[in-house]
C-alpha cells in the first residue's frame, strides 16, 4: 500500500504583487529609474519589476533618514518608539499568511518553512526589541550610550523577511533610522514590509527601503551620511566592506559565511541525530550561513549512521514551494545553482562519493536534489568552501579531540552542532569549539533573545539578545 | 420621550477565570467622592480567598512553563484590550474619585503604558538577573531566575488602576499567579479590569481579584500556607508587623514598593537557581 | 530462538536493552510535530479515511458491558454505515474475554466472519494478578474464539528493572497463543513515561515474540501520543533490519478524530514505511473515532459537513 500525498497547495489569493515597484523613501513609494525583473525560482515566472537604486535614490534615502532622526525620532521617548515596534510585530502576525506566501514565491523556500519559521520569527524579533526601546538603561550599556544615527543595512536572499527583522528591529529600538537594501533576487517582502510601516503609522523616513544590486549596496556602504553599516552576506563581500569603511568613523557589523561541523559522537541519540543532520543541511535548501554542511561523525558508528541518513533522505519531498508537504524547495537563482553544481563536480573530481535519493525534479525552475558526499577529508574543496546548497560533506573522526580539531580547522566560525547523550562531553566540546553559535542535540534554532554571530571569518558582532543590541549604540563596544 | 434608564452593573469576584459572587453573600457600599451610591461590590470572605488560592495554584504550573514570549504577548494583549476600553475606565475613575477627566485620562494612559512596559520584560529579566558564573573548577555553572509560585497582592487604596496594575503585571510577568485584593474604597477599576483580563487570553486562575475589607482579609493572606509571596504595598502600616509575623510561618517573601515601574517588582517574586555541571569528555 | 539476538538470559537481555541508543525527547517531539503538519487532502485523504476505518479495532471495555452492548458493537463493526455499504468493515472487535464468545457468535451470524475478535487479557488493564490467573485468562479467550490476544505487561516489574520477568511473561503467553491467535503486547506507555523506556520495552516485547506492540489500555492518559508512536515505529523499522520480521504497531487511546488518525498514518508512512500501511501491521484502538471517520467520508462524498445524526451511535 502506498500513501501518496495529493497536491496540497497553499493559495496565492492572499498576495497581490504589483507589476512594478519603486523604492520606499521618506514615507512615500517613489518611482525608480532603471528596473530589472524578479522571478519565482521554482517556475522562472516573472513576478515583478524591481528598481535599481541609483546614487540619487541612496542620497534621497539617507537624507530622509537623517531628517526623520533629527526632527522626530531622536526626540521620541523610548516608550513611544517601542510602541511602533509592537504595532509592527502585531501587524506582521496579522498578515502572516500573506507574507509567508509571498516569501515562498519570491525565494523558493517551502511554504511550511516560511509559514512556521520565517514569518513567526520575524514578528517575534520585532516584539522582543519593542520591549528594549524603553529599557536601554538596563541593557548593561551605561547611561551615556546613544544611537549611531543613520544606519545602512544590506541583507541577503536566504531569509529575506527574517533578515530584515534582525536588522531593523534593534536599529529602531535603540533610536537609529534606517536605509535598508534587500537582496536583488528577493525584494518583495521588504517592499510589502513598507506597507506594514505605513499601517503602523511609523513616522516618515524612519525606515527607508532602497532596492538594487551590489552597486546599490556599495553606494550605501560608502555614503558619508551613514554612521553604521550592518551587512549579512558572503565573507568575500564582507571583507570588501570592511576595507571600504577602514579609515572612516563608520561602525560595522558583519554576519558572513560558514562551513559548520555537525559532530555526531558514538553515544548520540541516533534517530534524533539523523533528524538533526537532515535539518542542518536541507532546511532552507542549505541556503543557510550556519548550515551544518559538514557531518563530522565518529568512525565507530559512521556506516550504520550513513545508512539511516540515506533512508531518511529518501523521505525528503522536493517540489513546489507552495505545496504544504514540500520539504525541499527551489534553489534561489540560476547563479546559485551553477555554483552548487560546480562545487559538487569538484567533489566528484576529488574522489568523494556522491549519493542522492531518487528525485523527480521539475522541468522549469532551479533544482538540486539533496546530496551527500562520503569519503570527504579536510583537503577536499567541498570540506572547505561554502556550497550554500543542499549538499552535505561527510568526514569521520576517531577520538573526541580529533573531531573538535577537524571542526575547528576552517577559517569560518559561525556555528557547530554536537550530538551526544553525555552532558559533560557536550559542555567540553562547546568549550573547545571556535564557533559563535553551538547547538547541542538540536540545530538551526533561532530566537530573538539568543545572540547569533560568528568567530573568525564568519563576521563581526552578534545579532539578537542583549549582545546584539549593543552594536546599535555608540560608545558601548570597541570602535 | 423619557430619559433612558441604564442597566446597572453587578460587580462580582474574579476567580479561576469566572465571575462568582462571594460565598458569604455579603456586600458593602461604595460611594463616590460626593457621597453618592455607586455600587455594592462583594465583601469577599476567607473562603473566597481559599478558592482563589486553589485556582491560582492550579494555574501556576503551566503559566510558568509558557514561554516568556507567550507571557509577554498576553500582557500586551491586556494593554490592547484596556486601550480599547479607555473611555469606560476614564469615566469610572473620574466618577468614583472625583478627579478631572484629564487626570483620570492620564492615569488610564499611564496604566496602559505600564502594562506594555512590563510586557517587554518577560523575555529580558533573565538577561538582567541570570548569569554564568566562572567557578574555579571544570564546571559549567549558571544562575537562572525562576517564578516563585502563588503571590498575594494588597492593592493601594488610591491609584486604583495604575497602582493595581503596578502590582499584578510584574507578578505575573515572570510566571507567578496572583490573588489581588482591590482597594477597599475604590474597587471598581480593578473589577472592570477583571473583565478586560477575561478577554485577553489570560489563562484561568493566573489573575484572581477579590473585593472586600482589607483589615478582615489581610491576616488570611498572611497566614495562608499555600501563598508563597505577598506584595503589601496597599497595606496600612499598622498591620504590617502582624502580617509579617503570620507570613513567617511559611517564610513568605513579603515586600512593598514605592515605584510603579521597576524590574525590582518582578525580581522580588523570583527565586535564583544555580546549576553545576562538569565539563569533560 | 529470540531471532538469534539474545540468549534468553537476564544478562543477555539487560545488555541488549542497555546498548540501545537513547531517545532525545525534544527531538522526538519535534519530529512528530513536523509530521503532523503534513496536509493530506482530496484523493489521499479519502484513501487515508478508508484505510483508517479498516484498521480500527472497535472496542468496548466497560464493566457494564452486556450481550446487547457487544452485539450492537459487532453490527457496527461489520457495517459501520448501513446507508453506504462501500464502507469497509473495521479491523477487529475488541472486548473483555468473557464477552468473546458472544462477539464471535454474533459476528458469524451477521456476515462478519472476516472480522476477528481480539480479547484483552492477562488481568487487563492493571496486569496485577498471579501468573496462573493471567494464563487462564488467555486460555479462556482463545477457547471462546479470540483470534487476537491483547495482553498487558507488568509495568511494576518493568519500572523496578525486572526486565527478565516482563520478558518471560510475554514468552509464556505467546506460547499459549501458538498459531491460534496473534499476540499484541500492551505497554501502557503513560505509566512508563519516558521515550527511553518505550524504546526499551518495544525491543523487549519483540524479542519475546510479540506480533504487535501496543501503546496503551486506553484507561489512562496520556495514551498514544504521536512521539510515543514514532518511537515504536522506529523500533519495528529497525527490528526488521535486525531480524527480518515485521512486527505490527497499535496505538490505542486518545485518537478521537479523523485528523488524529491521519496523523498516525503519516507517522507510519514516513517512519516504518508504506509496508506497514495495512491492517495486518497497523491497528488503531478506538471507539468514537469511527463515527468521525464516517462523517469525514460523507463530507468528501457529498461536499458538505455531516451531522452526528446521520451516523449510528452503535
Amino acid at each position: 500500500m502506498t500513501f501518496e500525498y495529493a497536491p496540497a497547495p497553499e493559495s496565492r489569493a492572499s498576495v497581490s504583487i504589483k507589476p512594478k515597484y519603486g523604492h520606499y523613501i521618506g514615507g512615500k513609494f517613489v518611482t525608480g529609474e532603471k528596473h530589472f525583473p524578479t522571478i519565482n525560482p521554482a517556475t522562472e515566472e516573472v513576478l515583478s519589476s524591481i528598481a535599481l537604486g541609483s546614487k540619487k535614490d541612496v542620497d534621497a534615502a539617507v537624507k530622509a533618514a537623517k531628517k526623520a532622526l533629527d526632527v522626530h525620532w531622536s526626540k521620541l521617548s523610548g516608550r513611544e518608539r517601542g510602541k511602533y515596534l509592537f504595532r509592527i510585530a502585531r501587524i506582521l502576525q496579522e498578515r502572516a499568511r500573506e507574507f509567508a506566501v509571498l516569501e515562498s514565491l519570491d525565494n523558493g523556500k517551502p511554504i511550511r518553512e516560511s509559514r512556521d519559521v520565517d514569518v513567526p520569527l520575524a514578528a517575534a524579533h520585532f516584539f522582543y526589541h519593542a520591549g528594549w526601546a524603553d529599557k536601554l538603561e538596563f541593557a548593561g550599556v551605561g547611561t551615556k550610550a546613544k544611537a549611531h544615527g543613520v544606519v545602512g543595512q544590506i541583507i541577503p536572499w536566504n531569509f529575506p523577511l527574517l533578515m530584515l527583522a534582525w536588522k531593523i528591529a534593534p536599529a529602531l529600538a535603540t533610536g537609529n533610522t534606517v536605509v535598508l537594501k534587500p537582496a536583488e533576487t528577493t525584494s518583495l517582502t521588504a517592499l510589502l514590509f513598507a506597507e506594514v510601516c505605513e499601517q503602523a503609522g511609523l513616522p516618515a523616513g524612519v525606515v527607508n527601503i532602497v532596492t538594487g544590486d551590489g552597486s546599490t549596496g556599495a553606494l550605501i556602504v560608502n555614503h558619508p551620511g551613514i554612521n553604521k553599516i550592518a551587512f549579512t552576506g558572503s565573507t568575500e563581500v564582507g571583507k570588501i566592506i570592511a576595507q571600504s569603511v577602514a579609515g572612516t568613523s563608520k561602525s560595522v557589523t558583519l554576519e558572513l559565511g560558514g562551513k559548520a561541523a555537525n559532530i555526531v559522537f558514538e553515544d548520540a541519540a541516533i534517530d534524533e541525530s539523523v533528524e538533526g543532520i537532515v535539518n542542518g543541511i536541507f532546511f532552507n535548501q542549505g541556503h543557510v550561513c550556519c548550515a551544518g554542511s559538514r557531518l563530522v561523525i565518529q568512525e565507530s558508528i559512521s556506516d550504520e549512521f550513513i545508512k539511516k541518513l540515506q533512508k531518511r533522505m529518501e523521505k525528503i519531498r522536493v517540489g513546489d514551494p507552495l505545496d504544504k508537504n514540500t520539504d525541499l524547495g527551489a534553489i534561489n537563482s540560476r547563479a546559485q545553482l551553477e555554483k552548487i553544481k560546480e562545487l559538487s563536480l569538484a567533489g566528484d573530481a576529488e574522489g568523494a562519493e556522491r549519493w542522492s535519493p531518487e528525485c523527480v525534479l521539475p522541468n522549469k525552475g532551479f533544482w538540486f536534489a539533496p546530496t551527500i558526499f562520503t569519503g570527504v577529508t579536510q583537503s577536499h574543496r567541498i570540506a572547505r568552501e561554502e556550497i550554500f546548497g543542499p549538499v552535505l560533506s561527510v568526514l569521520t573522526f576517531r577520538t573526541p579531540q580529533e573531531g573538535i580539531d577537524k571542526a575547528n580547522n576552517t577559517p569560518f566560525g559561525l556555528s557547530a552542532g554536537i550530538w551526544s547523550e553525555k552532558g559533560s562531553k557536550i559542555l567540553w566540546a562547546s568549550q573547545k569549539l571556535k564557533a559563535g553559535v553551538i547547538w547541542a542535540n538540536t540545530f538551526n534554532k533561532f530566537d530573538p533573545t539568543s545572540p547569533f554571530g560568528g568567530y573568525k571569518e564568519s563576521g563581526w558582532g552578534r545579532e539578537g539578545g542583549r549582545h546584539g543590541l549593543t552594536a546599535y549604540l555608540k560608545g558601548v563596544s570597541h570602535e | 420621550m423619557s430619559k433612558r434608564i441604564d442597566v446597572k452593573k453587578t460587580y462580582k469576584l474574579f476567580i479561576g477565570g469566572a465571575f462568582p459572587r462571594t460565598e458569604s453573600g455579603r456586600t458593602y457600599e461604595v460611594k463616590n467622592s460626593k457621597g453618592v451610591f455607586i455600587a455594592n461590590p462583594c465583601m469577599a470572605s476567607r473562603k473566597d480567598l481559599k478558592d482563589a488560592v486553589v485556582a491560582a495554584r492550579a494555574a501556576q504550573g503551566s503559566w510558568s512553563q509558557a514561554t516568556a514570549y507567550n507571557r509577554g504577548q498576553i500582557l500586551y494583549r491586556i494593554a490592547e484590550m484596556l486601550e480599547g476600553r479607555r473611555e469606560q475606565f476614564i469615566s469610572e475613575i473620574s466618577e468614583l474619585t472625583g478627579v478631572t477627566v484629564k487626570k483620570a485620562s492620564d492615569e488610564v494612559e499611564a496604566s496602559i503604558d505600564l502594562l506594555v512596559w512590563y510586557a517587554g520584560w518577560t523575555d529580558k529579566i533573565s538577561a538582567l538577573d541570570g548569569a554564568t558564573n566562572p567557578v574555579a573548577g571544570p564546571y559549567y555553572n549558571f544562575t537562572i531566575p525562576e517564578a516563585l509560585g502563588v503571590v498575594g497582592f494588597i492593592a493601594p487604596k488610591k491609584s486604583a488602576l495604575l497602582g493595581f496594575i503596578a502590582g499584578i503585571a510584574p507578578i505575573i510577568a515572570s510566571g507567578n499567579t496572583v490573588i489581588a485584593l482591590a482597594s477597599e474604597s475604590a474597587p471598581l477599576p480593578a473589577m472592570s479590569l477583571a473583565e478586560v483580563i477575561a478577554t485577553s487570553d489570560v489563562p484561568a486562575g493566573v489573575v484572581n481579584i477579590l473585593t472586600g475589607k482589607t483589615a478582615e482579609l489581610a491576616p488570611w493572606f498572611a497566614s495562608h500556607m499555600d501563598i508563597d509571596g505577598l506584595d503589601i504595598t496597599g497595606l496600612d502600616s499598622k498591620f504590617v508587623a502582624e502580617v509579617k509575623v503570620a507570613g513567617a510561618q511559611n517564610l513568605k517573601r513579603i515586600h512593598s514598593f514605592k515605584d510603579v515601574a521597576t524590574p525590582g517588582r518582578i525580581l522580588a517574586f523570583m527565586e535564583s537557581k544555580t546549576v553545576w555541571h562538569p565539563i569533560g569528555v | 530462538m529470540y531471532y538469534g539476538l539474545i540468549d534468553g538470559s537476564d544478562e543477555s537481555l539487560k545488555k541488549f536493552l542497555r546498548d540501545l541508543p537513547g531517545v532525545d525527547a525534544v527531538g522526538a517531539d519535534s519530529r512528530a510535530a513536523m509530521l503532523a503538519t503534513r496536509s493530506i487532502k482530496t484523493t489521499s485523504k479519502r484513501w487515508a479515511i478508508d484505510t483508517a476505518i479498516s484498521m480500527v479495532d472497535l472496542t468496548t471495555l466497560e464493566g457494564a458491558d452486556t450481550q446487547g452492548k457487544v452485539e450492537a458493537l459487532c453490527a457496527k463493526a461489520v457495517r459501520p454505515d448501513p446507508t453506504d455499504l462501500s464502507v469497509p468493515s473495521v479491523g477487529a472487535v475488541c472486548v473483555y474475554n468473557d464477552m468473546v464468545s458472544i462477539a464471535r457468535t454474533h459476528l458469524d451470524l451477521i456476515g462478519g466472519k472476516h472480522v476477528p475478535v481480539a480479547a484483552v487479557s492477562t488481568a487487563f488493564p492493571s496486569g496485577r494478578a498471579s501468573m496462573e490467573v493471567k494464563i487462564q485468562d488467555t486460555k479462556d479467550a482463545i477457547a471462546a474464539g479470540a483470534a487476537e490476544i491483547d495482553m498487558v505487561i507488568d509495568r511494576g516489574a518493568f519500572l523496578s528493572g525486572k526486565y527478565i520477568d516482563v520478558f518471560n511473561e510475554i514468552v509464556t503467553i505467546k506460547e499459549i497463543c501458538g498459531d491460534k491467535a496473534h499476540l499484541k503486547v500492551i505497554f501502557e506507555t503513560g505509566e512508563l513515561v519516558t521515550y527511553d523506556n518505550v524504546r526499551k520495552v518495544s525491543y523487549l516485547a519483540m524479542l519475546a515474540g510479540a506480533d504487535f506492540i501496543k501503546t496503551s489500555t486506553g484507561k489512562i492518559a496520556p495514551a498514544a501520543t504521536p512521539p510515543v508512536v514514532l518511537v515504536m515505529l522506529e523500533a519495528v523499522r529497525d527490528f526488521y533490519e535486525m531480524a527480518g520480521v515485521r512486527i505490527g504497531v497499535k496505538p490505542a487511546g486518545g485518537i478521537r478524530n479523523t485528523k488524529d488518525a491521519i496523523k498516525q498514518l503519516v507517522l507510519v508512512n514516513e517512519t516504518a514505511g508504506p509496508e506497514w500501511l495495512t491492517s495486518s501491521l497497523f491497528r488503531i484502538g478506538a471507539s468514537a473515532l469511527l463515527n468521525d471517520l464516517l462523517m469525514q467520508r460523507m463530507k468528501m462524498d457529498d461536499g458538505y459537513y455531516a451531522s452526528p445524526q446521520y451516523v449510528t451511535i452503535d
